[in-house]
């Protein structure tokens, strides 16, 4: 019944009965990402979303040295309060016990009832996916993921089936876990923000993590980061290998300043790194230009891609399945029109 | 050796020399015997486009070609492999496939038998006069369902090693293993490239997938592994395998058994509505690299 009367109420009305009536009910935890001390500006996406279900907006950051992130969060405009907890136990490093979801998870339990809040939201990454359904469980909540909309404040909608369909549930937890799609909800500007929050020190049970850190190995690159890139070069099973992936893809990125992304056959087949694939099971993005090099368009492709601004093909099969959601297409041998390509957007 | 660490006092020395289970304590005292347990999952094959039904409440699923999740047959894969190249330092003792769902969920279960699991369990969600006997989306379980679920039946068969699917590729929830270790109070290793032994003891080393690379990590039994495109290529299930697989045991219960009938009936979350997404329509094809060049900057791409 209320909920229909919210859902009536339209724009800055609507706004101003949830925060007379409900902000002292309806208050959200965004979980940023930080390493290294250096902020995920990505991860404000959770701020974004949080913003859209009304009520006060809390972010949280734990780590050695999290002041400063902290500090930078405070000025987002939207963030009431930031709570950190500041201990190198949620550090990633070889020498101890580190930010892994054994600890952490029990970290974010005790904040989340400290703080009684009813809505804990972050990033559906590699950190939020990993990290999340262990809070969940542990609050005995059924955790919505990949939400790509707020409708209301236990309304969301998410993709199935590799975006193959788009379902409208209704949450009736009493806390709502969420991850959200990064590209549904632009990251909160932090920088020129003008927000004012509290920086408080959150709970810290030192929960000890049973896993142990040893390394990591993380492609370097100084290409914009795929995930967030305006522009995205994609290259499949037509680049034939690596040698020929690189040689042709990576000029054509560097001609439009593009993140370089490939197809699961290109991954499989060792011509780009796992951490590029495009799809289902690896990366969303939804850029202004997604440009899509020798690939077929396949469901699971598709669903990491489709909600691209513009999307254009270059592919030598007049009748692959690309061709049917690109905004524009090529018919012809990349090996010839990249190159092309890539000199005229050079010399452009 | 330390002997009979398992047992107390008296009990130890009375048992021993006397056979087998003596043995297997001992090894358990240095490393653990493995009993894996495999949870799958029957899914709309992944190479169908899924269609949303009429009624909006879900995707078509009857007349609907289904198989094993492709992440469920990476995780059934490596737990055969991890017997056939005795990887692991305690041996495997047991690999048990589990399943929830409609009658139909035993087909997976006898797959993942024909690939080399020992047996199966079956438990039936669907009941007659329900509405989950005739719909398979109402059928589905909550992964929070499914992992208290998956917490009884490790207690029940002892389980000290889950292999889980990083994801389902129907409700691409991502969550059924994270929860589960969450639950038992596990360590995890989520979205596993390669899975390493120790020599001895109860070590294991994950290379997992993240954001930009992949990180290792150390744990030790007992623990919950989720897998990854790349941890393997499952095989083939033979004729003759699929034949055998027929006379290996599949265990058939029900939410009631595990005391979660009432849990699975109380859905936390309510699908109100499924849609199809907003369709693309291909804007049509350019002749030369200038055309597409020219249109991509009439829409702004450029």
């Amino acid at each position: 019944m209320l909920s229909t009367v919210r859902r009536a109420v339209a724009g800055p009305a609507r706004h101003q009965l949830r925060s007379a009536g409900l902000a002292r009910l309806l208050s959200s935890l965004a979980i940023l990402e930080q390493r290294n001390g250096e902020l995920s500006t990505g991860s404000l996406s959770a701020v974004t979303a949080a913003k859209k279900l009304g009520g006060s907006v809390h972010a949280f950051v734990a780590g050695s040295g999290v002041k400063s992130v902290a500090e930078l969060v405070a000025k987002v405009d939207g963030v009431e309060k930031v709570v950190i907890v500041d201990s190198a136990a949620y550090d990633k490093s070889t020498d101890s016990l580190q930010g892994l979801p054994e600890n952490y998870a029990p970290l974010l339990v005790e904040n989340i009832k400290k703080g009684g809040y009813t809505h804990v939201l972050a990033g559906h990454t590699a950190f939020g996916k990993n990290l999340m359904p262990r809070v969940a469980a542990l609050l005995d909540v059924q955790q919505v993921s990949d939400v790509i909309k707020v409708e209301s404040e236990n309304t969301f909608v998410r993709p199935v089936y590799a975006g193959n369909a788009i379902a409208t549930v209704e949450s009736t937890d009493p806390i709502k876990i969420l991850t959200i799609r990064g590209t549904a909800f632009p990251a909160a500007e932090a920088t020129s923000g003008s927000g004012n929050a509290a920086i408080e020190e959150g709970a810290d049970p030192k929960a000890e993590s049973t896993v142990e850190w040893v390394s990591e190995d993380l492609a370097k690159s100084d290409r914009p980061d795929l995930s967030t890139a305006g522009k995205v070069v994609s290259g499949g099973r037509g680049l034939k290998s690596k040698e020929d992936f690189d040689k042709i893809m990576l000029p054509l990125a560097d001609s439009i300043g593009a993140a370089v992304g490939a197809s699961r056959a290109a991954v499989d087949s060792g011509y780009a790194d796992n951490s590029l694939q495009v799809g289902q099971t690896g990366k969303v993005v939804a850029p202004q230009l997604y440009l899509a090099v020798g690939i077929s368009g396949a469901i699971q492709h598709l669903a990491g891609m489709k909600d691209s601004k513009v999307i254009a093909a270059i592919n030598k099969d007049a009748d692959a399945p690309i061709f049917q959601v690109a905004d524009v297409g090529l018919v012809g041998d990349l090996f010839e029109k990249v190159p092309e390509l890539t000199e005229k957007l050079k010399s452009a | 050796m330390a002997m009979g660490k398992a047992n107390s006092g008296g009990a130890g020395e009375a048992g021993a020399g006397s056979g087998k289970k003596d043995e297997w304590e001992d090894c358990t005292a240095a490393m653990s015997s493995l009993r894996i347990l495999v949870p799958i999952k029957r899914v709309i094959d992944y190479a169908v486009k899924p269609r949303v039904n009429k009624a909006q409440t879900g995707v078509e699923r009857a007349g609907v070609k289904h198989s094993m999740n492709p992440f469920d047959e990476l995780s059934v894969e490596e737990s055969v492999r991890i017997r056939e190249k005795k990887r692991a330092p305690g041996g495997v003792e047991d690999i048990c496939v589990v399943s929830a769902g409609p009658t139909k969920a035993q087909d997976v279960l006898r797959t993942a038998m024909a690939m080399g699991a020992d047996r199966a369990i079956h438990i039936e969600t669907a009941v007659k006069g329900t509405p989950a006997a005739t719909d398979e989306n109402a059928a589905e379980l909550e992964p929070l369902t499914v992992a208290k679920l998956l917490q009884k039946i490790v207690a029940e068969e002892k389980s000290n090693l889950v292999i889980l699917g990083k994801q389902s590729i129907d409700d691409d929830a991502h969550q059924t293993g994270q929860m589960l270790a969450g639950l038992l109070g596990w360590p995890q290793a989520t979205q596993a490239s390669e899975i390493t032994f120790a020599k001895d003891g109860d070590g294991v080393q994950v290379v997992r997938e993240v954001d930009g690379g992949v990180e290792t990590l150390k744990a030790t039994l007992p623990l919950v592994i989720t897998t990854d495109l790349r941890l393997n290529e499952p095989r083939y299930a033979t004729l003759p395998n699929i034949m055998k697989a027929k006379k290996k045991p599949l265990a058939k219960k029900t939410l009631a058994d595990y005391g979660l009938a009432d849990e699975a009936a109380k859905k936390r979350v309510n699908t109100l509505k499924v849609t199809e997404p907003p369709a693309r329509t291909g804007g049509g094809k350019v002749e030369d690299v200038g055309g597409l060049i020219a249109k991509l900057k009439e829409l702004g791409a450029l």
